[in-house]
């Protein structure tokens, strides 16, 4: 279930925010000003199998006003169509319709505070690439809704082209958002990506480099997951310990017997060792198969979150959902970690023989 | 004459001898030949069970010696005297002691599965000892579907199965109705005369005592007794 909230938190999060992979001009990241973009058109500069999606963006501020209000607001000059497949924009609509060619898209805090409606005009000014004045009315074709309210509150798109001829930065890009298939290979593609913008003045960096706040939290999250871990093992080591103290307990009787008989004590081991092995990986084997089951129906019902609970994840910008999440390796890390601290604990009944006195136990 | 199968000298056995010592075996000597039919008696604690398994090889005398055949066992390592165990002698128990995942004849062929014996020989002989036993019926049942009795014979036949020098018998009776002992002490008694197996019983069971040819009686454990019949 930790895994699979990290891996929801950071599928939201990348989807919104960056992208896997994010493309910007050398100092952009460190200087967020339309000075520090750079000539990018809508055709890929780059290539690879594992890009699901290359979202380019001409992100700047403006002073938004209607009527006698006037906000801050973030700009976000999009490609829509290419935009929808990276942060599902399209279904953030809450009134209106989805941008086309012309006009602004604007977020439903903003309309709010503004009281604008669909079809007003949003009138915005600012300073443009190399400071020239931007100014521009922009007619309202749709309301979005974003649940974190930073978004919500100063979030304007137009079309790439519209934004461009606002801040006189034709041809111009602050970014490129890079979607991946498969998020496990994205230090492999940032490197091939590199290789292919050498000697641009294009700089390549990785979710994990542009929001390392939240690689922070996950890492923060995660080792006080850890220490539940070992919590957990911990128990189910104490259980485990019981059921070989037990075990041996019962049947040192029995181990007298076949000692007294003329069985060596190291085959009495051997066959102790071999029960204690079956013992675990069937402990370990009936574990992954039960639980299965129960992961299989969570992953594909997750928990969804209520009340409080689901109102903090939403301000945060995440669905109120607690995923589980079923990567293989979760089951064959868990079930070693068992199989080995049961072998670990197996050596107790072996030591018990070893100093096994036959006639004591013939007494028990 | 025959010759001696176990052969004690001054054997002695304290327990807790830096704390309360408690004398177990006091000095015994004592000689057992082959084909012997022997029952140790006597009270509660007078250390029957404690010369049983000084002569087994169970425990380690305190002072003196048990000499078995022509091998003094005091000076074996404990490996070693497992195994001399599993070849030289037989064991019965009180409560029978059966593997309970075994059936009666795999019970019979453990002890020679132990000793490497073959197929071919394990089979044969668990089946004659089975027959021998009265339990041919029965060979194929588990400890728990078999009676006090059918399960004591078959530990009987398991002691007999490896042709062990002696076989020693820590009160087998103990837990049996009067039947099942006069049928047990018949079979051991047969088996003492077809096959000159020798064998020595700790008991206070008048039955099995009135069957002895020979009768040891222990006291404070030294031997008050020795009466051959």
């Amino acid at each position: 279930m930790q895994l699979g909230t990290y891996e929801l938190m950071i599928d939201n999060t990348v989807r919104f925010y960056t992208g896997h992979l994010g493309i910007h001009q050398e100092g952009y990241w460190e200087e967020k000003i339309l000075d520090n973009s750079f000539e990018g058109g809508n055709q890929v500069p780059v290539t690879n199998e594992n890009i699901t999606v290359m979202v380019p963006r001409l992100t700047s501020f403006a002073l938004s006003s209607f009527g006698d209000r006037t906000r801050g607001v973030m700009v976000n000059g999009i490609d829509p169509e290419r935009e929808s497949v990276l942060t599902a924009l399209d279904k953030k609509i809450v009134k209106g319709r989805y941008l086309t060619d012309r006009g602004s898209l604007i977020a439903e805090g903003l309309a709010s505070y503004l009281k604008l409606q669909v079809g007003d005009t949003l009138v915005m000014i600012s300073q443009g690439y190399h400071g020239v004045n931007a100014a521009g009315k922009f007619p309202v074709v749709g309301i979005v809704k974003f649940p974190v309210p930073e978004l919500n509150q100063q979030s304007v798109y137009l079309t790439l082209d519209e934004a461009r001829s606002f801040y006189g930065a034709e041809g111009l890009l602050t970014s490129y958002s890079i979607l991946l298939d498969d998020p496990s290979v994205t230090r492999q593609v940032q490197k091939e990506v590199e290789k292919q913008l050498a000697g641009t003045g294009l700089r390549v960096m990785d979710w994990k480099t542009m929001m390392p706040e939240l690689v922070q939290s996950i890492e923060l999250d995660y080792y006080g997951g850890l220490i539940m871990i070992y919590i957990l093992y911990a128990v189910i080591a104490f259980g485990i310990f019981g059921t070989f103290i037990m075990m041996t307990k019962e049947r040192t009787y029995e181990f007298g017997i076949l000692v007294s008989i003329g069985m060596k004590k190291r085959k009495i081991q051997a066959m102790v060792a071999i029960e204690v092995f079956l013992l675990s990986l069937f402990g370990v084997l009936l574990g992954v198969v039960a639980s299965f089951p129960l992961n299989l129906y969570f992953y594909l019902n997750p928990i969804r979150l209520t009340g409080n609970l689901a109102e903090a994840y939403e301000k945060f910008g995440f669905e109120p959902v607690m995923p589980f999440s079923m990567d293989p390796v979760i089951y064959y890390d868990q079930g070693l970690v068992i199989l080995f601290i049961a072998l670990v604990l197996g050596v107790y009944p072996m030591l018990s023989i070893m100093r096994l006195n036959s006639v004591k136990a013939l007494k028990e | 004459m025959s010759m001696p199968v176990i052969e004690t000298i001054k054997l002695k056995k304290v327990y807790n001898p830096d704390k309360i010592p408690v004398v177990a075996i006091d000095s015994v000597d004592l000689t057992i030949e082959q084909g012997e039919f022997t029952a140790i008696v006597g009270p509660s604690g007078c250390g029957k069970t404690t010369l049983l398994n000084l002569i087994g090889g169970l425990d380690v005398p305190t002072e003196g010696s048990v000499k078995v055949a022509d091998t003094q066992i005091g000076q074996l390592r404990e490996a070693q005297l497992t195994d001399f165990r599993l070849k030289h002698i037989g064991f019965v128990f009180q409560s029978y002691n059966l593997i309970p995942v075994l059936t009666a004849r795999e019970n019979v062929e453990f002890i020679m599965l132990l000793q490497n014996s073959d197929k071919k020989e394990r089979e044969g002989r668990s089946a004659e000892l089975m027959e021998k036993m009265g339990m041919k019926e029965a060979m194929d049942r588990r400890p728990a579907e078999l009676s006090g009795g059918q399960q004591q014979r078959v530990a009987v036949a398991r002691a007999l199965a490896s042709r062990p020098k002696f076989i020693l018998a820590d009160e087998p009776t103990a837990n049996l109705d009067s039947k099942s002992t006069e049928s047990l002490l018949d079979i051991m008694s047969r088996m003492n005369q077809e096959e000159n197996a020798t064998f020595i019983f700790s008991t206070h069971d008048h039955r099995v005592i009135d069957k002895a040819r020979r009768v040891i009686t222990l006291e404070d454990g030294k031997i008050t007794s020795d009466e051959r019949r």
